[in-house]
């Protein structure tokens, strides 16, 4: 089975995010794999394992998008993808990393591939469905089960907290929640054997794009962190006058009702 | 090898030898498969140990054994083990990052260490092929748990004074051991112990004792002030029976093996000591940053400023010193065969030609911890005696690591008596540099250093090594032999040595640094650096002049205290000022950053 994971790099959840002159400051940040991707990588280790195959991973970054590979790598993916577009693009937003992808797929032979629910910097949850569309194959959001019997799968989709069977079929594009798996740390020798496992580094230029093709279709107008948390209040007094007092206060200073 | 790299690799020579940023191996040195495996053993003791501290604590001891069998599963048990024999076979700087990040596993990290380290490595460096393949492919996987059992209750620092003995059966197939073994950690549940016993009474030799033979018991669980985490008892041998096969070694020769591991474990506790160290620095930063006073958080105030300062600095340079010492033995095994890294023997030999290093490196990061352990309580006021914060827990852990492998006291006499008798088998030129520095202090002129960075720091440097060399020289001249009998002066002199090599590593590391990646993004090692070199220098001052009190009179003393000044005069930074920067960096980040 040829397996892929659609790979992120985002901030440690540790990390502190400040702005500076409109932009993320990511100087001296620390990065990990997008927990939700973390799942994906398990995933496909664990079918593999199953069902035997191959799987890469495949990140969309630059030079230091290495690292995350490497880790990934080191829990037992087989083959590593960095198309660095560090050279090449100044921005880009989901319609450009699925115009990459898209171009990526075009030529190979892939049967299941699993994405992020969410990355937990943009949130944007659209690369994986979106892939999923141009390659006009299946796909399943936020799983947190699956079994794979020849080409059918059976899936467990979280919604909203409720399960919803599915069943489904290869090819297939699936995105992973919380509760799928619990991805295992990489071992002393998974680390030392990543060294020398293939990671192969691609410009869109090898997928015969070029900067035009990939245009981002929005645009960031601000970014800007949310109001510091203040001091809470409280009210006192008798529960009816406190009701009031609250009622009061929502309406005229939090503007809210 | 030539000339220059053999001098770099020797024992000691620090004291006479002037090195460069390049000739050290600092952290800023280590490769993404070190990051990898620090990463992965601080994921395995945050996700997997610190939920289950509370249970080691109240001394469930079957968490400890099923904690070890998953970090085994990780690789984590066999770092130091050969490939051959089940291991990885990593570089010691792989293994000493697992020991420091297994820090932050309070007492569980000596679990881990003393099945790692005292444990596991007297078959790694001195068990024959059968012993090998019996023994080391079980103990990398934690299907086997180790402990060493050395002290007895009228033996510690005085390990040859022990009283267990060992008797060849008749039948020549078995000694028969008896004795009692006391405070042996891991003994709950270690299904090997290393035991040290005399055969026929005088031959000082080590066992490897299973816990199923026959006469082998365990007294009760011992009431410990600190590392509750782990597991300590009583080994006690009646007639226990060992097969003639587990002899570990040369009959005879226990000592060798006692001694070289007694300095693995010196400097791995030194490496630990560095790891509690950041994470005491880690918890004082974040609760004063939460706490307020007067309105305040405070994190704002300059006398806390102050303490963050300080532990920091001091972090820095006993982090640099401790894998100053990784280092040289990383060159040192560099130069050794594939033949000879496959030899244990070997490998302790390149380790024990550090002895000087590994006791250093042991005072200095333990006495770290103790002094951030007890600053970090202090910063969290009254919440700090509180069970409920893990620094309660941390002050009384970090306490033991002043007394065992070693006393820090034994560890800091070991220090000038090993140099001078390098010294005196002219393995280092000390005596020749003493000689010489008196007749230059006699026309000595003081020096003003540039205003580089670093240049005052190096000015420094240079004539701390000459304090270490007076003080030394004297001391030897008046007291000949009998100097050994002078323990507060080799206390002293084992003070000076060791800030020496700290402030050192730390100007070393920050060189490299700054050669490497520039000022604007080193700034924190250079407050770091200037900090600790200055205030080392102070407390080298006050030390090297008691000595010469202690050791001249009159018109001597006269000369020889205006040599010390000479020596020591140099216009102070502003330590104040520097430390309060430093806190700003360390308020921000939340932890100690570099």
């Amino acid at each position: 089975m040829n397996i892929y994971v659609l790979l992120k790099k985002t901030f440690d959840t540790e990390e502190k995010i400040t702005i500076s002159n409109g932009i993320i400051e990511e100087d001296g940040a620390e990065f990990i794999i997008n927990p939700y991707d973390e799942y994906a990588v398990e995933e496909a280790i664990k079918q593999r394992d199953e069902h035997g195959g191959d799987v890469t991973v495949v990140t969309i970054g630059d030079e230091d998008s290495e690292k995350q590979l490497r880790t990934a790598l080191a829990m037992g993916a087989d083959k590593a993808v960095l198309i660095n577009t560090e050279d090449d693009l100044e921005e880009g937003d989901q319609y450009t990393t699925t115009a990459i992808l898209e171009a990526f797929f075009a030529d190979k032979a892939y049967d299941l591939i699993l994405a992020g629910n969410v990355a937990i910097d943009e949130a944007s949850g659209q690369v994986g469905p979106r892939l999923a569309e141009r390659l006009d194959i299946a796909c399943v959001t936020t799983i947190t089960n699956m079994e794979i019997d020849g080409d059918i799968v059976k899936i467990d989709k979280d919604v909203e907290g409720d399960v919803e069977k599915v069943e489904t079929s290869l090819p297939l594009l699936v995105t992973c929640q919380q509760g799928l798996n619990d991805p295992r740390y990489p071992s002393l020798p998974g680390i030392m054997k990543a060294k020398k496992k293939p990671l192969e580094e691609l410009e869109i230029d090898d997928l015969d794009l070029d900067e035009d093709d990939v245009e981002p279709k929005t645009k960031t107008i601000e970014i800007f962190l949310p109001p510091e948390k203040e001091a809470g209040r409280m009210i006192e007094g008798e529960p009816a006058e406190q009701v009031k007092e609250l009622v009061g206060l929502l309406k005229n200073e939090a503007k809210v009702l | 090898m030539s000339e220059t790299t053999e001098k770099l690799f020797k024992g000691g020579a620090f004291l006479v030898e002037d090195l460069t940023g390049e000739d050290v191996i600092t952290p800023e040195d280590f490769t993404e498969e070190h990051k990898m495996i620090a990463k992965t053993t601080e994921e395995f003791v945050v996700g997997e140990v610190v939920p289950k501290i509370d249970n080691l604590e109240n001394h469930e001891f079957e968490h400890s054994v099923d904690l070890l069998k998953k970090a085994g599963e990780l690789g984590l048990l066999g770092v130091d083990v050969p490939e051959e024999y089940g291991g990885l076979g990593l570089d010691k700087i792989s293994s000493s990052l697992i020991t420091e990040k297994f820090s932050l596993a309070g007492g569980f990290s000596v679990t881990h260490g003393a099945h790692v380290g005292i444990g596991s490595l007297p078959i790694v460096f001195f068990g024959n092929d059968a012993q090998k393949e019996t023994y080391l492919p079980k103990l990398a996987s934690g299907e086997l748990l180790a402990a060493y059992a050395l002290t007895e209750p009228s033996s510690g620092s005085d390990a040859l004074g022990a009283k267990a003995t060992a008797k060849l059966n008749e039948a020549g197939t078995h000694y028969i051991l008896n004795g009692e073994k006391q405070w042996i950690t891991n003994s709950a549940f270690a299904d090997v112990f290393i035991v040290y016993a005399k055969i026929d009474g005088e031959h000082f030799s080590a066992f490897i004792v299973e816990r199923d033979y026959p006469g082998v018991s365990t007294g009760p669980e011992e009431k410990k002030m600190g590392i509750k985490s782990s597991s300590t008892r009583t080994l006690v041998l009646e007639d226990a029976e060992v097969p003639v096969e587990n002899l570990l070694g040369e009959k005879g020769r226990g000592h060798i093996i006692a001694f070289n591991i007694l300095n693995v474990g010196r400097y791995k506790l030194a490496i630990g000591g560095v790891g509690g160290a950041k994470r005491g620095i880690e918890l004082a930063t974040k609760y004063v940053n939460e706490r307020k006073q007067f309105g305040t958080p405070i994190s704002s105030f300059s006398l806390t400023q102050e303490k963050l300062g300080t532990m920091a600095a001091n972090t820095y340079a006993n982090e640099s010193a401790v894998y100053r010492t990784v280092g040289l033995f990383e060159q040192r095994m560099g130069a050794l065969s594939d033949e000879q890294l496959k030899d244990g023997r070997e490998v302790a030999k390149a380790i024990a030609e550090y002895q000087i290093e590994c006791s250093m490196n042991k005072y200095m990061c333990t006495e770290l911890l103790d002094y951030v352990a007890d600053e970090a309580v202090q910063l969290h006021g009254g919440y700090g005696f509180m069970q409920e914060y893990e620094v309660e827990r941390m002050y009384r852990d970090s306490r033991i690591n002043r007394i065992f492998e070693g006393t820090n006291e034994i560890n800091r006499l070991l220090v000038p008596g090993t140099l001078l008798k390098k010294a005196m088998k002219g393995e280092l030129p000390l005596l020749q540099k003493a000689q010489s520095l008196q007749e230059e202090l006699m026309m000595m002129m003081p020096e003003e250093p540039g205003s580089e960075p670093l240049e005052q720091e190096k000015y420094l440097l240079k004539n701390a090594k000459k304090l270490v060399l007076l003080g030394a020289g004297l001391a030897a001249q008046k007291y000949m032999q009998k100097l050994d009998r002078e323990q507060e002066i080799l206390a002293n002199l084992a003070n000076m040595t060791a800030e020496v090599f700290n402030m050192e590593a730390a100007i070393l590391r920050t060189e490299k640094a700054l050669n490497r990646t520039g000022e604007d993004k080193n700034e924190l090692k250079l407050l770091y650096t200037q900090v600790y070199v200055q205030e080392a220098f102070n407390r080298m001052e006050a030390d090297a002049k008691e000595i010469l009190i202690a050791v001249e009179e009159g018109d001597n003393l006269r000369m020889m205290l205006s040599s010390l000044r000479k020596l020591t005069r140099h216009t102070p930074i502003n330590v104040i000022a520097k430390k309060r920067a430093i806190a700003a960096q360390i308020i921000e980040a939340e932890k100690y950053i570099v």
